[in-house]
């Protein structure tokens, strides 16, 4: 091919590239733009794009009406709560499937995954019932347990597929220099997969941070994370858009600088294993 | 004072058969090398002795003690791998003490025998490097550093030198050989080139299909090949194995003969030939000669000085009777 026509190849990649961004971007430049609007500016018709008057009313008001901080300390709990323990029990289980497989590992990863398939609300019933039992309903801990098990099988997946590009080698080598299991893993298995664990980290994080099925159903007030506060805004109470728009971006700003700032690991991450 | 013995040692994978029962023993203080072609279970036997395999049946023996069931990181044994194994993400400092951190020596110790091994594989200016910034051989030397400084009862060679280049494989042969006979440790050696083989061991086990084809010092081996499987596996170049009435003539169903064991001539010989590729090695040549009818491969004739023949050029060699080796129809040696 001349280089001339890979040049033109190229630029009508990247411009679709920055189409489908600009896309994807379009609904969270919407809900912040509506943030800074009136009540009676964000329903306006033809819709206002940037002539209008600008306001943080809306910011203020949504903070006098809910506990952000407590909304925002329950997502972290919640989500960083569910990933460490994720983390604790995937790391083990990949590093069995990676370093000692069995012709059982990939039909058990496949199974693990195919839970990912069921449609939460199917085992909506059983869980919730099950929390009452348990006193777990509208807790930090029953939603630490829940959103852990909700993400396990991605956090085995991602790590198991990390796992496995470290050479099996060093690990031997380490046993040969007289490393026990737990020193294996500690001093040269978790070292060398940081760059692994940390996008898995973050992209759980994100994962549940983002969840809103069950953090909206098994919580009321106490626990609730920002999920639920976004949702506080929705219908019952009429047309808040403007409210509803300045809790989202106050829900999401955290977790959108998060991924801002670690992007290059998170792609990273999520394309892992795929070139080799 | 290290000796390894196998008794009835068996592998499976699964229902393949690596290694069938087999029995082994190596001495206190030898440089016992594996050699055979690659699948023939030489890598899978020192991994079962390494303790890094289970083995399905038998027992492994060190120093007379059962170890067959005994962690890989309770055997005192230290293994040199093909790809070095180096911890990537510590420094060639960090991964020469490994060992010691694991064995629970206090700091000063561990810094004092550091020190001492990179002083011995000239690495002292390197220990602050990560492995990724050391050349192959560097990182080599890295690898028996850290095998070295523990003082192990024993060394496991995994083809350690097959991802160096040529020269480097030279030197290396040699420091190897060097070290050996520095610390007279019990050393195991894997590897498909049977020139290392030739050149560092005490004793040669030549392996094909998990068995032991036959065990012996390297001059044994080269001397008195057992089968035409060790005839044609030691000895660079190869020895060649002629068939039919060749063979016939000398009373044998194969007939070897050693490339250097042929004398030739240009006008008379018993075997009539012609040059094809002839390789110049300066000292020596190594002729390929088409032999027609004779044999359906060419033989190859190693002779001095480099100018005497060139291709296409007839050429007549006569075997030296009594370095010939003959082999029966199932392929063993004959008296």
């Amino acid at each position: 091919m001349p280089p001339s026509s890979v040049h033109r190849i190229r630029f009508g990649f990247t411009a679709l590239a920055w189409l489908a961004g600009l896309m994807l971007f379009l609904p969270i430049l919407w809900t912040v733009i509506t943030s800074f609007k009136t009540e009676a500016d964000a329903v306006a018709s033809p819709p206002l794009i940037l002539d209008f008057t600008w306001t943080t009313e809306n910011y203020r008001e949504v903070q006098q009406r809910s506990d952000y901080p407590l909304h925002f300390a329950n997502s972290v709990i919640i989500s960083l709560g569910s990933t460490a323990l994720g983390l604790l029990i995937a790391i083990p289980a990949a590093w069995a499937m990676a370093f000692s497989p069995t012709s059982r590992t990939r039909n058990l990863l496949m199974w693990m995954l195919s839970t990912k398939m069921l449609p939460s609300v199917g085992v909506l019933i059983p869980i919730y019932l099950g929390f009452r039992k348990l006193g777990l309903l509208d807790t930090r801990i029953g939603l630490v347990g829940v959103l852990m098990l909700v993400n396990l099988p991605i956090i085995v997946w991602m790590l198991y597929a990390y796992f496995k590009e470290i050479p099996r080698d060093i690990l031997e080598a380490a046993r040969m220099d007289g490393a026990s299991l737990w020193n294996e893993i500690l001093h040269v298995l978790l070292p060398v997969a940081v760059p692994g664990i940390a996008s898995t980290l973050l992209l759980n994080v994100i994962l549940a941070w983002n969840e809103s099925f069950w953090t909206l159903n098994l919580t009321a007030a106490g626990a609730a994370p920002l999920t639920a506060f976004i949702a506080s805004y929705s219908s019952p109470e009429g047309l808040f858009y403007a409210k509803l728009s300045a809790a989202s971006t106050m829900a999401i700003a955290p977790i959108l600088v998060l991924g801002w700032f670690s992007q290059k690991q998170l792609v990273r991450g999520l394309t892992f294993g795929a070139v080799k | 004072m290290t000796s390894i013995q196998l008794r009835q040692v068996s592998k499976h994978f699964g229902n393949t058969e690596i290694i069938p029962p087999l029995d082994l023993e190596i001495g206190d203080g030898e440089f016992v090398v594996f050699v055979g072609p690659s699948g023939c279970g030489k890598s899978t036997l020192l991994r079962l002795i390494a303790g890094l395999e289970d083995v399905s049946s038998g027992q492994i023996l060190i120093d007379q003690e059962d170890v067959t069931t005994t962690s890989a990181a309770r055997r005192g044994l230290a293994m040199v791998f093909q790809s070095y194994a180096l911890y990537p993400h510590m420094s060639v400092r960090r991964n020469i003490a490994f060992p010691l951190k694991m064995a629970g020596l206090d700091q000063a110790e561990i810094d004092r025998k550091v020190e001492q091994a990179a002083r011995t594989l000239n690495l002292t200016d390197h220990l602050d490097r990560k492995p990724g910034q050391l050349s192959g051989g560097q990182r080599q030397r890295v690898a028996i550093g850290r095998a070295i400084v523990r003082e192990p009862r024993g060394f496991l060679f995994d083809e350690p030198l097959s991802n160096l280049d040529a020269a480097l494989r030279v030197n290396m042969r040699i420091e190897l050989t060097e070290l050996h006979q520095q610390l007279g440790t019990t050393m195991v050696y894997v590897t498909h080139d049977q020139v290392e083989a030739m050149t560092m061991a005490d004793r040669i086990f030549v392996l094909q299909s998990g068995r032991v084809e036959q065990a012996g010092s390297p001059m044994e081996l080269y001397n008195k090949p057992r089968n035409t499987f060790v005839a044609g596996f030691i000895g660079s170049p190869k020895m060649n194995l002629l068939v039919g009435s060749a063979a016939g003539q000398f009373g044998a169903a194969t007939l070897g003969v050693r490339p250097e064991d042929l004398v030739v001539s240009t006008t008379e010989g018993r075997w009539q030939g012609t040059v094809g590729v002839c390789e110049q090695l300066g000292p020596e040549s190594i002729l390929y000669v088409h032999v027609g009818q004779l044999a359906a491969e060419p033989i190859t004739v190693r002779v001095r000085g480099a100018d005497q023949f060139r291709h296409g050029d007839p050429i007549y060699m006569t075997p030296v009777e009594d370095k010939l080796h003959r082999f029966d129809a199932a392929g063993s040696r004959i008296a």
